[in-house]
């Protein structure tokens, strides 16, 4: 069924009563050519991708939970393409064009809004930095416009600008950043891999990982043993759980990120806000909450849920960029197990088994990745080659010293 | 989250300072291959369960104090100094 508004409406007139479910409930076959450990936003778009760029329909994503249940469910939804090292920049560009086209491409509403993002800086040196970056940004073929203070003033009049510690110089404007509507991002790549045959089968927990001298041979789950010569793992904080299936120990510790949403309001907030001085950053949703976060609670943990201290900081960085917030009630909020890499970027390479691939190490800054890491690991799994945007993301780049530290603070997993 | 530092007493999250893995505490030798220094410096168990990390009581007593905890639950089960100040 091809989604419109003309469906829209006329299904309106006759009651709804047109409408299908948006994929198949299907039960695992016993063999398949590709399985997709992982139904989240990165799984779904690596089945989609294999299936519409390779031509790879035979092949099934096993979700232990329902899709979309994990980060891609809970985020903060922001999509840019301001990195500054070769190796991230070429990626999320390329993440950002799949972004602009992906509402055509899936037939799927995902509310991709390019609303702008402003990263605000308080000092001389701050400025300087975020002048690099903006070329950077722009030499990749990316947008960056340099604001002074009164050109940030002209966007976001609301803010502290004479804030004591942290007085605003100015921001980096990122136009072509925005927001997205994380949940229709993944029911959009569910629904195009589902309509290209690929199986999703959910309710369905891995619980171990076949290898025959050195090759995958399939996976064991609750829902019996499929065999398949390809598997890639896709699970985000659970990675280090499912890579120990294959004997692996990996660069990865769990770490917890919280994040807020406050009651509905009317418009005040009309771009991405980024105060990374005070680790803060906001955006207000289509229904009108404003989304907001930091920092990660800094300790490894797979609670799902964080501790107060970080609250009462995030808190703090928000009545100080912008005392007005202040009156908004937060409605909810939430800890999403973020898989932290060494050095803060990705990784989306082969193993030391042949036929099984990983794709993790998103850090706090998965949901903007979705398509570009869907349309490279599904490239891994398919010819066996980095894609081109992809090569710098090796596994094993700790040890050969080729990290991707986009921080510059360091390769050690309490750093970033 | 509160440790029960073995110098102070229970402790505010906030006191201390989250380091890492206990795995720290477990250097290598200078000479050792680099497959050891590259577990030592990145890879993980990363556990999902009961773990061992390294705390420091920044805003106390300054010691480091290995901690064993739930990382699914919070709970923390044990706290002691790490024996000669390593890590």
């Amino acid at each position: 069924m091809r989604y419109s508004g003309l469906k829209v409406i006329t299904e309106g007139l006759f009651g709804n009563k047109g409408w299908r479910p948006a994929w198949r409930d299907p039960a695992p076959k016993a063999e398949y050519d590709a399985i997709i450990i992982g139904g989240g936003g990165h799984g779904l778009s690596t089945a989609y991708y294999l299936a519409k760029n390779h031509g790879m329909t035979n092949i099934a994503v096993l979700e232990k939970g329902y899709l979309g249940s994990g980060n891609i469910g809970r985020n903060t939804t922001i999509v840019r393409a301001n990195y500054f090292l070769p190796g991230n920049s070429e990626f999320y560009s390329h993440s950002l064009k799949l972004w602009e086209g992906l509402e055509g491409e899936l037939n799927y509403n995902v509310m991709h809004s390019q609303r702008g993002l402003i990263n605000l800086f308080h000092s001389d040196g701050q400025r300087d930095a975020f002048v690099r970056r903006g070329n950077s940004m722009i030499n990749q073929g990316d947008d960056a416009i340099l604001l002074d203070r009164e050109g940030v003033r002209e966007h976001l009049p609301y803010l502290d600008f004479d804030n004591t510690r942290f007085p605003i110089y100015g921001g980096l404007l990122h136009p072509r950043g925005g927001t997205a509507r994380h949940d229709a991002v993944a029911w959009g790549y569910a629904r195009g891999a589902d309509k290209r045959g690929v199986d999703l089968i959910q309710n369905c927990e891995v619980t171990g990982i076949d290898v025959e001298n050195g090759r995958v041979i399939g996976v064991q789950t609750t829902r019996g043993a499929i065999r398949a010569k390809k598997v890639g793992i896709v699970v985000a904080g659970r990675s280090s759980q499912v890579a120990a299936m294959a004997g692996m120990r990996l660069p990865i510790e769990s770490h917890i990120l919280q994040a807020f949403v406050t009651e509905g309001l009317k418009p005040v907030i009309n771009h991405v806000v980024s105060f990374g001085m005070g680790h803060f950053y906001i955006s207000q949703s289509d229904k009108g909450g404003l989304v907001f976060g930091g920092d990660l609670d800094f300790y490894a943990s797979y609670a799902a849920r964080g501790n107060l201290p970080m609250v009462e900081h995030v808190m703090e960085a928000g009545m100080t960029l912008m005392p007005m917030i202040g009156r908004a009630k937060v409605l909810r909020s939430w800890g999403g197990i973020m898989d932290m890499s060494p050095d803060g970027s990705p990784i989306i390479d082969k193993t030391h088994i042949d036929g099984l691939f990983i794709d993790c190490g998103w850090n706090y800054g998965g949901f903007k990745a979705v398509p570009a890491s869907g349309w490279c690991m599904a490239h891994l799994m398919a010819t066996g080659e980095s894609h081109a945007v992809a090569r710098r993301f090796k596994l094993n780049r700790f040890a050969t010293g080729h990290i991707l530290d986009e921080e510059g603070t360091g390769s050690q997993h309490n750093l970033h | 989250m509160r440790l029960n530092c073995p110098h102070c007493g229970p402790r505010d999250r906030r006191e201390f300072y989250y380091y890492g893995s206990a795995d720290y505490l477990n250097r290598p030798a200078a000479d050792a291959a680099l497959q050891a220094w590259d577990d030592y410096l990145h890879n993980r168990d990363n556990p999902a369960g009961v773990t061992q990390d390294l705390w420091y009581h920044e805003q106390g007593c300054t010691a480091w104090l290995k901690v064993k905890r739930n990382t699914v639950t919070h709970e923390i089960l044990s706290v002691e100094p790490v024996a000669g100040g390593a890590a």
